[in-house]
């Protein structure tokens, strides 16, 4: 019996990754969306909200909730369930509608 | 494959899941050019939704049912030279040029299918791909009822975690519950354990026994009891327990979820009191059904029906087209059936298309055959909307703070203040005097709860949604349909191996696919 979604499939991906999360290195795997890599590394939020400043993360994992919605490499509201990661991405938590560095 | 640069396409197929992929063969098959738009890098929709390459997936069948169909489409995909599979676009909105005299018919005008590209639609390049005709395949997303605690990181959504585990092969959790209503759960219950999740229980609001109501549409469609006892047999192997007319009305935690309550549920999904169950987890996959997605073609003005589950699909003719002439739809839109059903009705609409095109009449054998296929799964699809529709008791689970809005953050209380003490009667209304569905997502999360929670214990009339933009558009892709002079952009990266060759698509107005 398959122990893990990659035994399962017989997944024989090529070389791991790192990318970072608020500073913190996390392995990727080639192939995987941002939000994937850190559901993989047992990170499941990673921004927190405009109004009460809750933690979310992926939810809808199709592109539909906006749950997921990181910085990737100082860029705000990038959907992580849908942008592949890169070596060396930048993610960062996203607070509040995630243009404060515009300090509006 | 359009022959000059100023040609449009026969056929826009918006979608490649299983019936725009069987729709958009069929018609290359049948002679017509075709493009095939989907936001994904990949065909298959959220059924057939795969590993990416890059993760070498040997067998990417162990997470999939009736996985030859697939194989048999994306070969006939590859093997067309006419139809243009475009990966990576989002299409925001769909518009007819009434002046332009090369449509379907004489008089009818071409379809411009507007579209913004990259992995999540911020490649910020606007594409028009003009045609004669659109089939729209478009699926449909996954329905919510809120409930205290669904916000809390570790609760997804059903269909959320067997999207991540099919594309990503991750999971949210190692002990995951599976709770809501429909078939879905089923299969999404089996393939998290068969991937290593342990899963305490699966937990159905509504009672199996009900599908001995529809005697006629079981027996006509013995393929669906025989997936039924597939997913049993396998949820029995891993000693998945699962508890009907039951639901998750609690999820317990404070950064992540540690538990959930299981409390038992009356006919009409009124929790019964002193019946809860807490059960260990560290996560909770949840949904109530799947709401067809037809955005596109309420704002086109196309007419709806409403379904027994409370949902609303597009109103189809025999051949599937809607009721605004040169417009089909297949699969999802039209009621939620399942891929088999969506790959007869995906093929049965290019048909149509093709027959109209090339001015021949749609009959005869191939015809009748699909039809007769069609209208029997389209059978069992209203009697499984029916045996899965929210019974009218579920708002009891809410308490006054749970989140309804999950963007805008707007509560249960609040929510019944302005039906309640403001009088709104109807989701509109209640948007309007709360932001709910107001956010990014538009109300897909929350519209179907609002409109029921308006309707206060009445049958929801469900929302038409009329959404201008289907998905954000960046202010600069709006700005540059104004421009004309706006250079054309080669194709992201990704889709230059597309069938067909070409490798740039035009961007800019008045501009057709094949430019350049």
């Amino acid at each position: 019996m398959a122990r893990t979604p990659a035994e399962l499939v017989g997944a024989q991906p090529g070389p791991p990754f790192r990318i970072t999360f608020d500073g913190r290195a996390v392995t990727a795997l080639p192939g995987q969306s941002v939000a994937a890599a850190l559901w993989g590394a047992g990170i499941l939020a990673w921004r927190t909200t405009r109004g009460g400043g809750r933690p979310r993360g992926a939810f809808c994992g199709i592109g539909q909730c906006y749950d997921c919605l990181a910085t990737i490499n100082g860029e705000p509201n990038r959907r992580a369930c849908l942008v592949p990661a890169r070596p060396g991405d930048a993610v960062t938590t996203q607070e509040g509608h995630g243009r404060a560095a515009l300090g509006i | 494959m359009p022959l000059s640069a100023s040609e449009p396409y026969d056929l826009a197929v918006i979608g490649a899941g299983s019936a725009g992929l069987a729709g958009a063969v069929t018609a290359g098959e049948l002679g017509l050019s075709v493009a095939l738009l989907d936001t994904s890098a990949q065909t298959g929709g959220q059924f057939y939704r795969t590993p990416a390459p890059a993760l070498g997936a040997v067998r990417p069948e162990a997470l999939h049912h009736d996985w030859s169909a697939y194989t048999d489409l994306r070969r006939r995909l590859a093997r067309s030279d006419v139809v243009r599979h475009l990966p990576g676009h989002h299409v925001w909105s769909v518009t007819k040029d009434e002046e332009e005299g090369a449509g379907v018919g004489a008089g009818d005008g071409l379809w411009a299918v507007h579209a913004v590209t990259g992995a999540d639609g911020g490649g910020e390049r606007p594409v028009r791909v003009r045609a004669r005709a659109v089939l729209l395949a478009t699926g449909a997303c996954e329905r919510q009822l809120p409930f205290p605690g669904w916000t809390l990181p570790g609760v997804v959504g059903a269909g959320g975690a067997q999207a991540m585990l099919k594309s990503g092969l991750v999971l949210p959790g190692r002990q995951i519950v599976v709770a809501g209503s429909g078939p879905l759960l089923l299969a999404v219950a089996s393939s998290l354990a068969a991937a290593g999740a342990q899963v305490p229980a699966v937990v159905e609001a509504s009672g199996y026994l009900r599908y001995a109501r529809h005697p006629r549409a079981l027996a006509t469609n013995p393929h669906k009891a025989a997936e039924a006892l597939l997913h049993g047999a396998a949820l029995l192997w891993h000693r998945v327990r699962v508890r009907v007319r039951s639901a998750v009305t609690e999820v317990h935690g404070t950064d992540q979820v540690e538990a959930v309550t299981v409390t038992r549920l009356d006919r009409d999904w009124r929790p019964v009191p002193g019946s809860g169950r807490r059960i260990v987890c560290d996560a909770l996959a949840v949904g109530h059904g799947l709401v067809p997605q037809i955005e596109l073609a309420t704002t086109l003005g196309c007419a709806t029906r409403p379904l027994s589950d409370g949902t609303r699909a597009l109103t189809l003719d025999d051949l599937q087209e809607t009721s605004v002439r040169g417009l089909w739809a297949a699969g999802e839109t039209g009621g939620v059936g399942g891929a088999q059903l969506a790959r007869v009705e995906g093929e049965l609409a290019a048909v149509a298309v093709a027959a109209r095109i090339l001015g021949r009449p749609a009959h005869g054998g191939r015809v009748r055959e699909l039809g007769r296929r069609r209208d029997r799964m389209r059978a069992f699809a209203d009697a499984m909307a029916a045996v899965h529709a929210p019974g009218p008791g579920w708002p009891r689970w809410l308490t006054d703070d749970t989140a309804v809005c999950r963007c805008e953050e707007v509560t249960a209380g609040r929510v019944r203040e302005a039906i309640e003490d403001l009088g709104a009667r109807d989701a509109r209304t209640v948007k309007l005097l709360t932001r709910a569905g107001m956010g990014w997502c538009q109300g897909r999360m929350c519209g179907a709860a609002v409109a029921c929670l308006a309707a206060r214990g009445q049958p929801a009339e469900p929302p038409a949604d009329r959404r201008p933009f289907a998905t954000p558009v960046p202010l600069s892709a709006l700005a540059v349909l104004d421009a004309p002079d706006t250079p054309f952009v080669t194709e992201p990266e990704g889709s230059a191996d597309a069938p067909g060759g070409h490798t740039t698509t035009a961007s800019g107005p008045d501009a057709s696919p094949g430019d350049g």
